[in-house]
């Protein structure tokens, strides 16, 4: 057994990419753990974990290498593993004699690109600076990070308002903008639909389903799940919808958020009653329409024709059975929507993020009774990739869930898109297929939400397809998923 | 509105900050995408740039102070002792850098205030010189900068030398340098022996006032066209300043000749200064501070007006926080030596001639003077490298002093603490190097960077000095 320690200064990559070089080097035979991360409080943190002693004059611009392998020969092969992930990068950004160096900041970059729209996933604590920077210069920015501190969101913000530019986010996780999606983002079709959202995932449900109706989308601007609290006033949210009323392709003006700050839903409808284009408010909570109902209704004012969302059955169809529903999730609303769904069939849902206070699991996230866990929550996704990236936590859930008998229905969001990973049912269906089988051939059934659109890159019908044969039935509406495992877990849709 | 959002009507091109993953799936659809190659901001600084860079005032600050810097001239306007123009009173010193005392006084700025000493008539010996300025008795020691002043090296100024007198008509400011004494054995590398002060002593009773008289009749010389000129004739204005001083000379050599002045002094003034590659250092040091100072004192402005050391810390001024200096112990120089001399030999950085790089040029202005890369110890990649990284820590472009190995572009003017902090890129300042010891004069010449705790302090008074948010 051998163990290797060392502090690199001077290097950086971001986590998402040292996360996959981690992996690699975790892969080669005789490795028992391997962190290759910076070293921030939390990867420090991690290392005692391995059985390190934590460095401590770790700073987080050092990058930390950290390998514990069986004996030497591993050790070295890990190692050179290192070396290899992270030259392939320095190769990638060598440049010829007298070239410029790459910019090094926002600003820098949008002055060398003439660009006209920065995309920031720097680190929360840091993504402030950045993203003004990208203000300072001229451009909008969209703000992908998440852990932005209020008080530097509402300040971006304003300075957004006086420079008559547009700040998506914090924490935006999709957008599309003249065609092009950023974050995780579908490929929708063009057409005449407009989109502010306070919900990333939400607004790729809804972009979905309207663009697979055959109506199209000419913009989805995301601007953070905050916007519209009272703290922050919609400023986003009212600078998009001018944007959009003045922009020639958009016909229909659709906001996909939570409900409102009472006091700001009421601005924003007066606001959007002036536009001269019709608004409609997707508003996912308890009592309103679901996001599915909402993109028809969607649909239909653009002049469209609503189709049923496809689904896909298992060959074998699962039987309702009394039990309890257990969902893992990568999406926060699509979470949010089946919670709503479930726990007016069924009371109670217990959650991370739940619908009130009383319904918190604890913090290993195991709960009695129906339990709905998003995995993409801030808390769950510090120093691991996204679920819609990385799905092996969830498959662990789901095997979990599987094996406790009181579990009728497992129910999964898949999102597919841009970002997201790029075959997730081959990483899921392998483990539907456990579930489904259980111990004594009886284990729980499977339903999938799952949210893409035919153009996506995975491929939605191979996906959907590998699913259903996995043993899952599968829904493109997210809705519909959710009424389907209430009727399998015995209650009523 | 009823115009459509630029945003909105124009195809993007974006740039990406923060994970890969998200630039590749840009480039998947085909979309113009520049990354920036980011980094985690200088330790414990987050914070402080996101408060500064917060603060509603900094973007009109910094846009002020890039226009006058932009706007500043520079013209010599006369040459007098600094007696006449600083009154300063025998015993009363200035020196390079942040302040200092003598217990703190590195080798090389302990010689030269001896040899100062000597020069003023102020001791007999070497031995007295120091025993006087160890007792502080009838001695005073301030910056250089803070009298609007600056000077090479130990920049000791004393009340007989000969000033430079620069003027900025635009900002309506005046600043003062001494005489450059050459290379080798001199005052400023701390050396005092007796050729030293029989040179300064030269220098005071034929070079000084043959200069005032050639200046006078001559009428003002504008120092800023000479600078723009050297920066595209190979001279950096920091360790090469030889097309400078050629262009001075040129300029002054009729009135000099017609001075009235015995030829034989006229032959040794052109002597001296041709045969001094340095002279109009002198010059274009004086020319930086009007440039820089016209900066200084801008509420939430976060650009450097000061960089300076002296001989044993490092200090920096922003316009933000007014005089206040920031200061750290200086890092010792790497380059080439001279003779005998090696790495053990050299003092840790000294001189207000980082004013130049505080400017845009020197270290900034490598790419526009190769040759220069081999007195300090570099190649011409990395001067071209290092002249187009400092881009990434500056505000503006100066198009008075323009590098035509990077098409005409202007030198990396407005140091931006923010961005120091943010990228961890430290100005690159290139220099002569002091012996040590006192006495010894110059032993190399070399690359050096500042300390970064200087801006890491600077960033947290300005954020510190911001206003409470609404």
């Amino acid at each position: 057994m051998t163990r290797h320690l060392e502090l690199r200064a001077g290097v950086y990559q971001d986590s998402v990419s040292l996360m996959q070089v981690s992996q690699a080097v975790g892969n080669v035979p005789g490795v028992r753990a391997a962190l290759v991360a910076m070293a921030t409080e939390l990867n420090v943190g991690l290392l005692s974990g391995m059985g390190f002693d934590a460095p401590a004059e770790a700073r987080p611009t050092d990058l930390l290498v950290a390998v514990h392998a069986d004996d030497d020969g591993s050790l070295g092969q890990a190692l050179a593993a290192v070396e290899a992930a992270l030259a392939q990068r320095v190769a990638a950004s060598q440049t010829g004699f007298g070239d410029a160096p790459s910019p090094r900041t926002v600003g820098a970059a949008v002055l060398r690109h003439d660009a006209t729209l920065a995309f920031v996933s720097t680190p929360g604590q840091y993504a402030f600076a950045d993203a003004m920077d990208a203000l300072n210069h001229g451009v909008s920015v969209i703000v992908f990070s998440d852990n932005v501190p209020l008080h530097q969101e509402i300040r971006l913000k304003q300075a957004a308002r006086e420079r008559d530019l547009l700040v998506m986010g914090p924490d935006c996780g999709t957008a599309v903008v003249g065609g092009v999606g950023f974050g995780f983002a579908n490929v929708v079709r063009p057409g005449p639909v407009g989109l502010v959202a306070a919900s990333g995932t939400g607004a790729q449900q809804v972009m979905s389903l309207v663009s697979t109706a055959g109506v199209g989308i000419s913009h989805c601007l995301g601007v953070g799940g905050r916007d519209l609290s009272g703290a922050v006033g919609a400023l986003s949210t009212l600078a998009a919808l001018d944007m959009l009323a003045a922009d020639d392709a958009t016909e229909v003006i659709t906001v996909v958020s939570k409900p409102p700050a009472p006091e700001v839903a009421e601005t924003v409808r007066t606001h959007a009653a002036g536009l001269g284009k019709p608004v409609l408010f997707a508003l996912l909570g308890e009592g309103q329409p679901d996001l599915t109902a909402a993109a028809r209704g969607v649909v239909e004012a653009a002049g469209g024709t609503w189709p049923q969302p496809r689904t896909w059955r298992p060959s074998t169809p699962p039987t309702p059975r009394p039990g309890y529903i257990r969902g893992s999730f990568a999406g926060g609303s699509l979470c949010d929507e089946a919670m709503i769904i479930a726990s007016a069939a069924l009371g109670p849902i217990h959650s991370n993020i739940p619908l009130r206070p009383d319904w918190v699991v604890d913090d290993d996230l195991r709960g009695t009774g129906h339990v709905m866990i998003d995995f993409g929550d801030d808390t769950l996704t510090q120093g691991r990739p996204h679920p819609m990236i990385d799905g092996s936590l969830r498959v662990e859930r789901l095997l979990a869930d599987a094996a406790d008998p009181e579990c009728a229905v497992v129910l999964l969001d898949v999102v597919l898109g841009h970002g997201a990973h790029p075959d997730p049912a081959a990483e899921l269906a392998p483990a539907i297929a456990r579930a489904r089988a259980g111990g004594n051939g009886s284990g729980p059934a499977v339903v999938v939400g799952l949210v893409g659109t035919d153009d996506d890159p995975q491929g939605l019908d191979r996906q959907a397809t590998a699913l259903a044969e996995a043993g899952a039935s599968v829904h493109l509406s997210n809705a519909a998923a959710a009424r389907e495992a209430v009727r399998l877990a015995g209650g009523t849709p | 509105m009823t115009q459509p959002h630029p945003l909105l009507s124009t195809e993007p091109r974006v740039v990406t900050a923060g994970v890969d993953l998200f630039t590749e799936t840009l480039r998947a659809q085909a979309v113009e995408v520049g990354p920036v190659d980011w980094r985690p901001p200088l330790d414990a600084t987050a914070e402080h740039v996101a408060a500064v860079l917060a603060d509603p005032r900094r973007d009109a600050a910094n846009a002020e102070a890039v226009q006058r810097m932009l706007a500043s001239t520079a013209e010599l306007v006369d040459v007098r002792p600094a007696r006449e123009v600083l009154g300063l009173q025998p015993g009363q010193f200035l020196h390079a850098g942040p302040p200092l005392t003598w217990d703190h006084a590195s080798g090389p700025m302990r010689g030269a205030l001896i040899g100062a000493m000597l020069f003023e008539g102020l001791a007999a010996t070497p031995e007295a010189a120091e025993k006087a300025l160890a007792a502080g008795t009838g001695v005073s020691l301030g910056p250089c900068h803070d009298r609007g002043a600056v000077g090479p090296m130990a920049g000791v100024v004393s009340a007989s030398m000969w000033m430079f007198e620069l003027r900025d008509e635009a900002n309506n400011t005046t600043s003062w340098c001494s005489l450059n004494e050459g290379l080798g054995k001199v005052l400023r590398y701390g050396a005092y022996s007796p050729d030293v002060i029989e040179r300064l002593r030269w220098m005071r009773d034929v070079l000084g006032p043959l200069l005032q008289t050639a200046v006078r009749r001559r009428g003002r010389i504008d120092v800023k066209a000479i600078i723009a000129q050297m920066i595209q004739m190979g001279d950096e204005g920091h360790n090469r300043n030889r097309a400078g001083t050629l262009m001075l000379l040129r300029e002054l050599l009729p009135d000099l000749i017609d001075s009235g002045a015995p030829p034989a002094q006229v032959a040794e003034v052109v002597r001296f200064v041709s045969g001094n590659d340095h002279f109009f250092l002198n010059l274009v040091m004086p020319a930086g501070k009007l440039q820089t100072s016209a900066a200084a004192g801008i509420d939430g402005c976060s650009l450097v007006t000061t960089m300076a050391r002296n001989g044993t810390d490092f200090g920096i001024q922003v316009s933000g926080t007014g005089s206040q200096w920031f200061t750290a112990p200086a890092n010792t120089p790497d380059g080439l030596y001279l003779g005998s001399f090696g790495p053990d030999d050299a003092n840790p950085d000294i001189g207000d001639s980082t004013i130049t790089e505080t400017m845009g040029i020197g270290g900034f202005a490598m790419a526009a003077a190769p040759a220069i890369v081999r007195f300090v110890g570099g190649t011409v990649p990395d001067a071209l490298h290092t002249s187009q990284l400092m881009y990434e820590i500056t505000v503006a472009e100066n198009p008075a002093y323009a590098y035509p190995i990077l098409d005409f572009r202007g030198a990396p003017t407005g140091i931006d603490i923010t961005l120091v902090a943010r990228t961890g890129i430290l100005p690159q300042i290139n220099t002569g190097m002091a012996g040590k010891v006192a006495g010894t004069g110059q032993v190399g010449a070399g690359l050096v960077k500042p300390p970064a705790e200087c801006f890491v302090a600077a960033l947290a008074e300005l954020a510190n000095r911001t206003p409470p948010a609404r």
